[in-house]
């Protein structure tokens, strides 16, 4: 039975580029020798970057994982040799950006010692997941030029996968990592296709390799003959060499005559797609444990002295390998990574040989010459039977020049490989695929620009609908509040009876200042009611209907709450007896708090009487209730908080003048002390803002700089008091303290 | 007379007929809403930064719709913005109004400078989008990838510890320039030739 | 050394714009050569003056857009539209008229639009056609006879006659033959039409004396520009074919009609075909775009030519689908790979 699959469709489009192969194929692969260090970028495939799992200074076995993937899609790293993390740090990566990204430096140690593996002998017969389970933690990715983590291909149902390709059509010019791989390990490469086809399990196996690499097939073909897969899946599918064949969309073109779906992935159409270079990766993961840590990699150029192929480390920098080639820095124009059709310049040699590296091209200025300056379109068309997509090449250059993203969109500019064919042939030295890379980035951010300004406009609309919410709320609350508060002065008609009365009993026991001990305990009153009143409508919110009993229980609480207050006001009393002699003693220095407490005492006074009133008219109003008694509980609640406002602020006061070093009043320097750096700095902001504007208004000569001038001198006498206060109270915090 | 009554009769049939047909027509293609105001706040950055003077996007949208407002006042979206509202409503672009702001060359973010935030919470209440995460006397911080750069946050900040600063290009958000190599450019020979 | 730093493709296929327009230029010297020999030098002169004419427009209108003149001069492609101009134009045109048409051709059809790539109507056509239109005595009347009809035309009389004046025009001048076939089909039978002299000699077997051999002139560098890759097959057989499948259809009978043999090789038809149409600038760009473009200048010379007013009808042909072009490239995008249908039409926004 023939090892030739002999249906080979074609592809519409592509074109026939110098190939440049034998230079560097003349040799045989060499190992490169051990760089000075090795630097690993934790991104070397597509998907989430890995996670370093060393630190800095740890000493590492030659394929330790260093970094761990993250996710399904992404991949391990391992250490290319035995040696010491030198550095984990932003470093140059190979990228068309020339931009930075995490690294990890190894120094090598020199001993080169392998961390304790194994590989599995029969994996033959081992289940498939295990050999899956192996790839994954190899960290093997296509090695190809893409990147993609290779388990995550496998893992396709093996139900629905019907080929198999194996991609060695190396269509790009000077590339020959994988001619040469084949010609000298076809032996390994079959083996590694057998265990894909073992995960995989699909009726026929296609390796698509170009025409041109004649010693390749006939190595392959000795090596399938004498493989221990007997039932001859594997069959060489040898394609026309035509660039772009060995993209992976066009191959599965070539070989099956099928089309990937736009949007999806080969495996919707039954087929898995491996490199070569890969099947030869994962072959050495499966049988003989060693994780992807070296790879073939070509240099070439007519800079290079003898191009050739190398088995370089990951992470070799660009700097170390080229010398090797000796590379002649004087002619060497353009340093190239990848294919001279889809590779990108480096203008860092620093960066390190990744996992995709199969090229490097140190082209002189004849070999490449500098492009020439960009003619006119003249719509010739002869990107259009170039372009492997069948796109129109040059509509899609108008759109992307004029930005118009809509009909670049149209014409599904999206699907365009960057293959370069079209700029290949465009004989007005257009750099097309610029344009379209620059296309594309345009729409990736416009896309990203709708999806956030959607998600703006989701947030703010549920921004306002939650301040919508709030205020519906608040005046629920509010109405609420009212009503409860109606509902308890009826009730109280009755209570105040007994509530005064017990009041009573308590100011003929103190005889001393009846009116005053009435008069707080009456505020206290008022105040548990305006509580209470809260309460009730939480409840009232809370059971809605069962609204008398929670009243019920409010009320009592409220009378109980009341005889407590009156207690406490009688404890206040004798307290307050003693206190102004000691205050009068120890205050005479610092007349502000005094004065404070008097003020407020009066404030309270008054406020109290207004209350009463407030209350005698609602109790005489009984039945009006709900307007009357709105205005009432309104107007208690402010009284209180303005009460309560006083409370505070004569106790500040109290801690200000450290007279009464008590216990409960230490803890409220600290915040005070905050409250006034903030009023200082609020202040010296505000300040530095007049200023600002005096500055500008004096430039443009204004006329209200003497308006400004006084506003900002005003500014700086707050500044300066509310330093004044800011020292005040650190030195009274530091006396507590003390 | 009879050429008359057929007459009539015709002219009611047909009024009929298309009566029912515009009718139908009304019911079937219903338009729920202003299609043309979703359409304006669709083109709209959603950065909702009310330089436009409107409380939000929406507003404004609702506004150029109505036909009471021009359509350049959103320094956020710039001319590419009033651009495509021109093209949807059909009008001619207008350049941007300066009163209202001007557009910024890269898109920006809030960035709070954490050790001298005081926690006052201003920001958090200013930011349209509640991009600003914080609590009271608690250090802010935005979520940068929900903030819209709108800057209504920096007035009401006490203390000024609120940057704005352009958004940096990462790895994945690189993209290549439009080739700059233009041949109306590079006037080589523009010397010989004068 | 500073490495540069440039976005791939870093090959490229060697040649540029310039290159391509040489290569046209280098297609149509046969022609160019047939239509010497037969209709004498007027030709030569006309295309002289043409290109003279055209480079000193291009380089002042270059010079007034501010852009490098001799960037652009070298593309070639001032000298192709005034050499199809000179083609297309009678070769005793007066000069006045020739500047007339070039001029029109290069700043207003050209570079009022923008300059190369950015006009929507092929130059040349637009100068001939504004020429045609404004002064239609001189361009109907100033071809010559075919060589074998008439004394052959010295040099000096032909710089004469364009440059100074038309006295002895008649000696030389005569109808062509689709003209003459297209008036005098109402009145004769074909075969009494085909005794006159500019179909060639009673009996034989020439079908018009003279354009028969301008033709396959054309033809045959046409086919090298194909063979070069230069276009593709698809508008010059859409075109042929179309203009043949109507005179076929309309004009069966060449007692009433012109026979499709007049149509395809007489008057600017292959000139037209391969060197007007093909102009990728204003022509469709999609394949089956291309078809449809080409198809619709094959009918419209047919239906200009049957019962339209004017001789010829490539250049009103030619233009009447530049117009259709862009509205057709919207509408016939390939399918695009991987996809289950191609993309017809506008953006749609849903």
């Amino acid at each position: 039975m023939s090892l030739m699959h002999t249906q080979i469709f074609d592809f519409k489009g592509g074109v026939h580029p110098a190939e440049n192969k034998q230079q560097s194929t003349e040799l045989p692969i060499a190992c490169a020798p051990m760089p000075s260090k090795l630097v690993l970028p934790i991104a070397q495939h597509i998907g989430a970057p890995a996670e370093p799992t060393v630190t800095l200074g740890q000493q590492v076995l030659k394929g330790q994982v260093i970094a761990e993937a993250q996710g399904f899609v992404s991949a391990n790293l391992h250490a290319p040799t035995s040696g010491t993390v030198s550095a984990i740090e932003l470093r140059a990566i190979p990228h068309q950006s020339g931009m930075s990204d995490w690294c990890i430096e190894i120094t090598p140690d020199g001993q080169d010692q392998w961390i304790e593996h194994a590989g599995i002998v029969d994996f033959l017969d081992v289940e498939p997941s295990v050999l899956l389970e192996r790839i994954q933690q190899s960290g093997i990715s296509g090695l190809g030029g893409a990147g993609f983590p290779s388990h995550v291909k496998l893992a396709a149902d093996p139900a629905k996968i019907d080929t198999l390709i194996i991609n060695a059509a190396e269509c790009e010019p000077y590339i020959t990592a994988d001619d040469v791989l084949m010609r000298e390990r076809a032996a390994e490469i079959i083996q590694g296709i057998e265990i894909l086809l073992r995960i995989v399990n699909p009726k026929q196996c296609l390796i698509g390799i170009e025409d041109n690499k004649p010693e390749a097939i006939e190595a392959l073909t000795k090596a399938i003959q004498v493989s221990r897969d007997d039932t001859h899946l594997i069959k060489l599918a040898v394609v026309p060499t035509k660039y772009p064949s060995g993209g992976e969309k066009q191959l599965i073109n070539l070989l099956t005559g099928q089309e990937v779906p736009v949007g999806g992935i080969p495996a919707d159409i039954g087929i898995v797609c491996q490199n070569v270079g890969t099947a030869y990766a994962i072959y050495h993961a499966v049988a003989k444990g060693e994780p992807l840590i070296s790879r073939i990699t070509t240099v070439t150029g007519a800079a290079c002295a003898q191009p050739r192929n190398y088995e370089v480390l990951l992470g070799t920098p660009v700097s170390e390998l080229l010398p090797l080639a000796g590379v002649d820095h004087n002619q060497m124009n353009r340093l190239i990574m990848g294919g001279p059709m889809m590779g990108f310049t480096l203008n860092n040699e620093e960066v390190p040989v990744v996992k995709t590296t199969n090229c490097l091209i140190a082209a002189s200025r004849n070999e490449l010459p500098d492009p020439a300056a960009e003619q006119a379109c003249i719509r010739c068309g002869m990107c259009v039977e170039a372009c492997p997509a069948q796109l129109l090449p040059q509509q899609l250059y108008w759109y992307a020049k004029s930005d118009n993203l809509e009909q670049l969109e149209t014409h599904n500019l999206m699907d365009c490989i960057e293959c370069g064919a079209c700029a290949f042939v465009c004989p007005s030295n257009i750099p097309l695929v610029q344009y379209y890379r620059y296309g594309k980035g345009e729409l990736n951010q416009a896309r990203a620009d709708k999806q956030k300004s959607d998600r703006a406009k989701e947030r703010f609309e549920a921004r306002l609908a939650r301040q919508e919410r709030e205020a519906a709320e608040k005046e629920a609350k509010r109405k609420a509040r009212a009503e409860a508060a109606a509902k308890k002065q009826a009730e109280k008609k009755a209570a105040p009876a007994t509530a005064t009365g017990t009041s009573a009993d308590a100011a003929q026991a103190n005889a001393a200042q009846p009116d005053m001990a009435l008069l707080q305990k009456k505020l206290d009153a008022a105040k548990l009611a305006i509580e209470k009143s809260k309460e009730k409508l939480a409840a009232a919110e809370a059971e809605g209907s069962d609204k008398v009993e929670a009243f019920k229980l409010a009320v009592e609480k409220s009378t109980q709450k009341m005889k407590d207050a009156a207690k406490a006001i009688a404890e206040a009393k004798k307290a307050a007896k003693a206190a102004p002699a000691a205050n009068g003693a120890s205050d005479k220095g610092d007349p502000n708090s005094p004065e404070r407490l008097k003020n407020k005492l009066e404030l309270a006074e008054a406020r109290l009487k207004a209350a009463q009133d407030r209350l005698a008219e609602a109790e005489q109003q009984g039945s009006d209730k709900v307007d009357a008694l709105k205005t009432a509980v309104e107007k208690q609640q402010e009284r209180v908080s303005e009460a309560k406002a006083a409370y505070e602020q004569a106790s500040s006061s109290a801690s200000n003048s450290a007279s009464t070093p008590a216990s409960r009043v230490e803890p409220e320097p600290v915040s005070d002390l905050a409250a006034f750096e903030q009023k200082v700095l609020a202040a010296q902001t505000r300040v530095d803002k007049a200023q600002e504007r005096l500055a500008m208004a004096q430039e443009q000569n204004l006329d209200t700089v003497a308006a400004l001038q006084t506003g900002l001198e005003k500014q700086l006498a707050k500044l300066a008091e509310a330093k004044a206060a800011l020292e005040q109270a650190q030195a009274g915090a530091q006396e507590v303290k003390s | 007379m009879t050429v008359v009554l057929i007459a009539i009769a015709a002219l009611v049939g047909l009024s009929l007929i298309f009566g029912a047909v515009l009718g139908f027509a009304a019911i079937r293609f219903k338009v729920e809403g202003n299609p043309v105001i979703d359409q304006i706040d669709a083109l709209l950055p959603q950065t909702q930064c009310g330089q436009c003077s409107y409380p939000g996007c929406r507003p404004y949208a609702e506004a150029i719709a109505e036909g009471e407002e021009k359509i350049n006042k959103c320094p956020p979206g710039g001319e590419a913005t009033i651009q495509a509202i021109a093209d949807l409503l059909g009008v001619e672009p207008e350049p941007l109004d300066a009163e209202h702001g001007e557009e910024k060359a890269s898109k920006m973010v809030a960035v709070i400078r954490e050790d001298e935030c005081i926690g006052c919470t201003k920001c958090i209440q200013a930011c349209p989008v509640d991009a600003i995460l914080g609590a009271a006397k608690q250090m802010h911080t935005v979520i940068a990838d929900e903030c819209t750069g709108c800057d209504l946050c920096l007035d009401p900040c006490p203390v000024d510890c609120i940057d704005m600063v352009p958004v940096a290009t990462t790895l994945q958000t690189w993209h290549w320039d439009l080739p700059q190599n233009n041949p109306s450019i590079i006037a080589t020979d523009r010397g010989q030739a004068a | 050394m500073k490495l540069l730093n440039i976005s791939s493709p870093h090959l490229t296929r060697p040649g540029n714009t310039g290159g391509v327009m040489q290569q046209v230029i280098l297609a149509m010297i046969p022609g160019i050569a047939a239509l010497t020999y037969y209709f004498g030098v007027g030709h030569l002169i006309q295309i002289a003056l043409a290109i003279t004419v055209a480079l000193i427009a291009e380089a002042a209108v270059l010079y007034v857009r501010r852009k490098p003149i001799g960037f652009f001069l070298k593309d070639y492609s001032a000298v192709v539209t005034a050499i199809l101009l000179a083609l297309a134009l009678p070769p005793l045109t007066p000069w006045w008229v020739t500047t007339v048409a070039v001029l029109f051709a290069i700043v207003v059809a050209k570079h009022l639009y923008g300059g190369l790539g950015q006009n929507p109507f092929n130059p040349a056509m637009i100068g001939f056609a504004l020429v045609l239109i404004s002064f239609p005595i001189p361009m109907t009347t100033s071809w010559t006879a075919p060589a074998d009809l008439a004394a052959s035309l010295s040099v000096g009389d032909a710089l004469s006659m364009i440059f100074f004046g038309r006295e002895q025009i008649d000696a030389f001048t005569m109808a062509t033959p689709l003209d003459y076939y297209k008036h005098q089909v109402a009145v004769q039978t074909a075969d009494e039409i085909l005794l006159n002299p500019i179909f060639g000699p009673a009996e034989s077997s020439h079908i018009a004396l003279g354009w028969e051999w301008i033709n396959l002139a054309f033809l045959a560098g046409g086919l090298y520009l194909l063979w070069r890759k230069i276009f593709t097959w698809h508008i010059p057989v859409s075109y042929l074919g179309a203009l043949f499948v109507c005179a076929i259809l309309f004009g069966w009978d060449a007692d009433t009609a012109v026979p499709a043999s007049l149509h395809l090789l007489a008057g600017a038809t292959m000139l037209g075909a391969f060197f007007i149409a093909t102009d990728p600038v204003t022509a469709s760009t999609t394949p089956l775009g291309k078809l449809i473009y080409g198809a619709g200048i094959g009918i419209f010379i047919y239906v200009i030519r049957a019962w339209g007013s004017y001789p010829d009808a490539v250049a009103f042909a030619v233009l009447l689908m530049n117009f259709a072009a862009p509205f057709i490239d919207q509408y016939t995008q390939p399918r695009t790979y991987g996809h289950a249908k191609a993309k017809r039409g506008l953006a749609s926004k849903d």
